[in-house]
Parts: C-alpha cells; sequence; structure tokens
C-alpha cells in the first residue's frame, strides 16, 4: 500500500476515532446512547440521516449502474428521493410522536403486548443485519481492491470501527460519523464532477457526445429500457423503492434524535436536498466514466460496474485523487453499517432485554450495560457473516430489505397509524406475511434460483427478480385481512383516540431535552 | 368494554376525556385540514411517480427530443427531483400551521382536562 492512501485512511480512522472518545464522554444514560438526547439540530439530523441511507450500494454502485446502463440506472436515483415523500407525509411525525427509542415503541404505543414488542424487534433486527451483511461483503471486495489488503482484514477492519464507534459512543458517534461522512462525501464527489465538466469546458453536449462513443450502447445509453426491459420488473421495482424507506428501521431512528417535529421536519428536507443533489453528481460521474475510462475497461476491472467511481478518480487526478475517493468510499460504508448496528442493537437491548425479559424495570445502568454488550455481539455477528459470505453474491440482499421493510414494517406502520379498526391479529399477520411473502418470492425468484451458479439450480419458479409487487400488497392485504377475520375485540373508543391525539398532537411526548 | 372505559377514568379524574376531544370541532377541523392538503398532493405524486415508468416501458414518445439534445425522458426524470424537493418545502410551511391548530387543542382541551368547548 502506498503511502498517501495509508495517510488519508489513517487520518479518517483518527477523526472518527477523535468523534468516538467525545461521544463516549457525553454517553451516560440511555436516553444519550439510543438517541444522542434528541440533542441534533434539524439540520444535523439531515445530514445524518443522508449519512445514513447513501451506503457504498448507493455510491458505488449508482456510477456503476448509469455508466453500465445508462438512463436506467438513474431510475433508482428517483426511486430512492421520492420515498422521502412518503416518509415525511405519513411516517416521520407520529413516529417521532409515539416513539421513544425503538420502532416496537410507536406500535406498542397502541398495543402494549410482549408478542407485538416481540415481533417487531426481531423485523428491525432482521432487516438491519440483511442490510449489514452485504454492505459489509461490498466493502470487503473493495477495500482488497483498492489497496490490496486481504478480503478478511479488509472485513475485519471495518467491522471492528463500527463497533467501536456504537459500544463505546452509541448515537452521539454514530451521528457524528454520519455527519462528516456526508460533508466528505458531497464535497469529494462535487469535486469530481466538477473536473469532469471541466474537461470538456463546461460542455454538457461535448460530454453526452463522447459518452456516446465510450458505449456500446450508443445512442440507445440516454434512452430507457437497457436494464428494465420488462415493464411489470420497471414498476416493480418503483414500488419497492418508493415504500421501502418508510419502513427502514435504521432511517426510523433518526427521528427520535432531534428535539421537536419541526426539527424532524427540517432533517427530512435537508435529507432529501442532500440526497437529490448526490443523484446528480452520481449521474455526471458515471457519465464522466463512460467518457474518460469506456465501458470496455470498465467491464473487465469490475463486471457490475462498482470500480466505476474509483477508476474515474484515477484517470483524472491520479493516484492522490484515488486515494481521496477510496477514503470516501470507506468513510461512507463504516457510516452506514454504524447507523446498521446501534438500530440492530436498540431493537435487542431496548425492546427485548429491558422490555420483554426485564419487564421494563431493568435499571438505567444495566440498560446501558445491555445495550453495549449487545452492540458488541451485533458488531462480531455480522463481521462473522461478512467473513463467511466472501464468494457469494450477496447484493440482491440489499433489494431484499427494501422489499421487507416495505412489505411488513410499512403496512403495520400505517395501519396503526391511522386505522381505527386495526387490532393485534392484523399486526402479528401483517409482519408474517409481508416477512414470508418477501422472502419466498426472492427464494424462488431468479437472483437465487437460476440454472448458471444460483442457490437453487433449475429454472426460477418465480419470474421477477423484483417481487415487490407482488410482497407489498400480501402485507397490507394481510394485516387487513388478520384484522377483520380474528375475533379480537376491537380497541375502546377511549385507549384508540388517547393514542390518535399523541400521534397526531404528540401531548404527553414533548422533549424536553435533559 | 364500557366498563373498562369508566374504570379507567374512575382512577384519575383529570384525565381528559379523549374521545370528546377526537369529536371536538377544533381536532375534527386540524385532522380536515390535514387531510385535506397531504391526499391531494399524494394522489398527485403517487401518480406523477408511476407515470414515468409506465410511459417508459409502454411507449416511446418521451424519448423524442424535446429541446437540443435533451429528450423528454430526462426532463420527466429531473421533474421528479424538483417535485420532491418542492413538496416537502411547502408541506414544511403548512405543517408550520397544523403544529399552531395542535397545540391549540392541547392547551384549550387537554391540559384543562377537557372541561372547554
Amino acid at each position: 500500500m502506498n503511502l498517501t492512501y495509508f495517510l488519508f485512511f489513517i487520518c479518517i480512522v483518527i477523526c472518527t476515532l477523535i468523534i468516538t472518545h467525545w461521544a463516549a464522554q457525553h454517553t451516560k444514560t440511555t436516553y444519550q446512547y439510543y438517541t444522542a438526547a434528541g440533542s441534533l439540530t434539524g439540520i444535523q439530523n439531515g445530514m445524518a440521516i443522508a449519512g445514513d441511507f447513501i451506503s457504498a450500494a448507493s455510491f458505488l454502485g449508482i456510477v456503476g449502474t448509469i455508466a453500465l446502463n445508462g438512463y436506467d440506472g438513474f431510475f433508482y436515483s428517483i426511486g430512492f428521493l421520492v420515498s422521502y415523500l412518503i416518509v415525511l407525509f405519513f411516517i416521520a411525525e407520529p413516529v417521532h410522536h409515539l416513539g421513544k427509542y425503538s420502532l416496537g415503541d410507536v406500535i406498542c404505543a397502541r398495543f402494549p403486548s410482549d408478542k407485538i414488542r416481540m415481533m417487531m424487534a426481531v423485523g428491525a433486527f432482521v432487516i438491519s443485519i440483511l442490510y449489514m451483511i452485504p454492505q459489509l461483503v461490498a466493502s470487503g471486495l473493495l477495500i482488497r481492491l483498492l489497496l490490496d489488503i486481504d478480503y478478511s482484514t479488509s472485513v475485519v477492519i471495518i467491522g471492528s470501527l463500527m463497533t467501536i464507534y456504537v459500544v463505546f459512543g452509541g448515537m452521539y458517534a454514530t451521528s457524528w460519523v454520519q455527519i462528516v461522512k456526508t460533508v466528505l462525501l458531497m464535497s469529494g464527489t462535487f469535486l469530481l464532477a466538477l473536473i469532469v465538466l471541466s474537461r470538456f469546458n463546461w460542455s454538457i453536449s461535448a460530454l453526452v457526445g463522447q459518452v456516446k462513443i465510450g458505449t456500446p450502447l450508443a445512442d440507445q445509453f440516454f434512452l430507457p429500457g437497457n436494464m428494465l426491459s420488462n415493464p411489470v420488473e420497471a414498476i416493480s421495482l418503483h414500488l419497492a423503492l418508493l415504500f421501502g424507506t418508510a419502513g427502514l428501521p435504521h432511517i426510523l431512528i433518526r427521528f427520535y434524535t432531534v428535539k421537536n417535529v419541526k426539527e424532524v421536519r427540517r432533517s427530512l428536507v435537508t435529507a432529501s436536498w442532500i440526497i437529490g443533489l448526490f443523484y446528480v453528481i452520481t449521474l455526471v460521474l458515471g457519465m464522466g466514466t463512460v467518457a474518460f475510462i469506456g465501458w470496455d475497461q470498465l467491464v473487465v476491472a469490475d463486471p457490475t460496474g462498482n470500480l466505476a467511481a474509483p477508476l474515474l478518480a484515477e484517470a483524472l487526478g491520479g493516484d492522490f485523487l484515488l486515494a481521496c475517493i477510496s477514503a470516501i468510499a470507506f468513510t461512507t460504508i463504516v457510516a452506514v453499517v454504524a447507523g446498521l448496528v446501534i438500530s440492530a442493537t436498540t431493537a435487542f437491548s431496548h425492546d427485548i432485554y429491558h422490555h420483554i425479559i426485564k419487564k421494563g424495570r431493568a435499571t438505567e445502568k444495566e440498560q446501558l450495560r445491555a445495550a453495549q454488550w449487545t452492540a458488541l455481539g451485533v458488531g462480531i455477528t455480522a463481521t462473522l457473516f461478512a467473513l463467511g459470505l466472501k464468494n457469494i453474491n450477496v447484493t440482491f440482499l440489499v433489494s431484499l430489505t427494501f422489499i421487507v421493510a416495505a412489505s411488513s414494517n410499512l403496512p403495520v406502520l400505517l395501519f396503526t397509524i391511522y386505522w381505527k379498526r386495526f387490532n393485534q391479529t392484523g399486526v402479528i399477520v401483517g409482519m408474517a406475511s409481508g416477512l414470508i411473502a418477501s422472502m419466498m418470492l426472492l427464494l424462488f425468484g431468479p437472483h437465487m434460483m437460476n440454472l448458471d451458479g444460483g442457490w437453487i439450480h433449475g429454472e426460477a419458479l418465480f419470474p421477477l427478480s423484483n417481487p415487490g409487487i407482488i410482497a407489498i400488497p400480501i402485507g397490507f392485504l394481510g394485516a387487513f385481512a388478520g384484522t377483520m377475520l380474528s375475533r379480537e375485540k376491537s380497541q375502546s373508543n377511549n385507549t384508540y383516540a388517547a393514542f390518535f391525539i399523541k400521534a397526531q398532537t404528540g401531548i404527553d411526548t414533548r422533549r424536553d431535552g435533559a | 368494554m364500557r366498563n373498562e372505559n369508566q374504570q379507567m377514568e374512575g382512577h384519575d379524574e383529570k384525565k381528559p376525556d379523549y374521545v370528546k376531544v377526537v369529536n371536538s370541532n377544533q381536532f375534527k377541523k386540524l385532522m380536515h385540514n390535514k387531510k385535506k392538503f397531504i391526499v391531494p398532493l399524494t394522489v398527485f405524486f403517487m401518480i406523477f411517480y408511476f407515470l414515468l415508468p409506465i410511459l417508459t416501458s409502454y411507449t416511446t414518445f418521451l424519448n423524442k427530443p424535446a429541446f437540443g439534445d435533451i429528450s423528454w425522458v430526462w426532463l420527466f426524470a429531473f421533474a421528479q427531483f424538483i417535485m420532491t424537493w418542492v413538496l416537502c418545502t411547502i408541506y414544511v410551511k403548512k405543517a408550520a400551521t397544523f403544529d399552531k391548530q395542535a397545540d391549540q387543542i392541547i392547551e384549550d382541551q387537554l391540559k384543562k382536562g377537557g372541561t372547554t368547548k
């Protein structure tokens, strides 16, 4: 490894460890550990949401997808961005009003039961771990390609960093690592985009012309239909992207880290600007890759296209810029996985340990200790999985998490908040049917079942690789049917009214920031 | 179920009568205002959002150039970005008035134990 790379990496590791050290000194209570004591401003929290949301898969994956497929790659960006409207309009404010630390809190504000809490906690835990593994695997492969450190060492480095942040610094460290990551990512990619444009004398049409030469798609690069030629597949993907974000536990717990709904909304507006601008930048980078590297060379370097951004940086600014972009990719990965670790930790230590095992009677000290041990356990488990799954293509797990979130968490959240008739059976049937449907459809879909190298050898039983269009309605129908068919008494008017008023106005949950 | 309600209220007389609050004009107005604002916008953005993949999948007329090199598919795609930013901003503006209404309800009906209105 050459010295430039080494300096960049050491610099980032030291900075984040200083943040963690500072955070550790401020983390004495569970309120501080799980939510940074609601101390972030809307703008800071918006940057942290962007830092949580823009994964390495977004950064490297989308640049690569655009470089390989042209217009269709941009579809992902649109879906990821528009999904924030659902979060803002329907989910964010009630979640802030109803919950304390976790998603389980929100549902249990209406249906206080251990069974429900367990269900929500397991859901959040599974989604977070499923999302963490592909990130870690991808990061191992990436760091190996970029720095020539072997796969296991890279995974262990990233795994231990994320664990250290969360164990010692809790939500403070996680949030600030994510904020730093957003600043680095935005400025680094913006700079790279400016360099691309400046090489073409700021003429978009010159860039477009060069792109058409660089790709075998030629004119077709700028038209839809290269990747998603099947209409149902395209619509299904859009559906999962649109509804997925609103069910992702690691994003939803970020509505507890600010002090009121005004700041919640400000966070989301900030996040939507950052995320939107970021995707515009990735578009320029994707086109730049085709223009400067060319399709042929990109595919030779990495057939999935994930190396597009690093290759572009190297072509434009040599070793130094490559080191800079690699360091940014590295920060991106650790920030996202840290967010996932704390989300999985909250689900386990707050919901399962504190509420279910200890019946809500654990002391502050016990809770904090439990949270830290859980974070350690989560970190180690995810790292071990990632070490074992090196040679297996796990990128489909990213889309799986969006589909699971959209088909299990989202229906249950929406019905709990807005539907008076909804009941506990509905929660359980909804969660279970969404989860099982999305898993089964993926298992028997073309990702897992195919004739060359699939986990299951054979013709796919289910034709779509994006099962959202079937799985999401199944989740909603399950929650609906469970409610209508059960003999459970519906809630008394007064209980529901109290809940509904709390969800809509936030009475009793005003946080004083203490 | 009735008994349950009465028991719950019997314990604590200061507890507001939530059903009364939910049925109050003030609260109904808040929910009406929210609905009137959010539902049409949601219908709009869902249609706008799904129109793009539907049109690009089943038709090709968006592939024609709009002006210069830029075709309609790109304009439509960027319009989605603009739409998201605009709707977010409008919502935040509007939501400030919802906050005021909610605070008023808490002030008038809940803090005082549901005695007014």
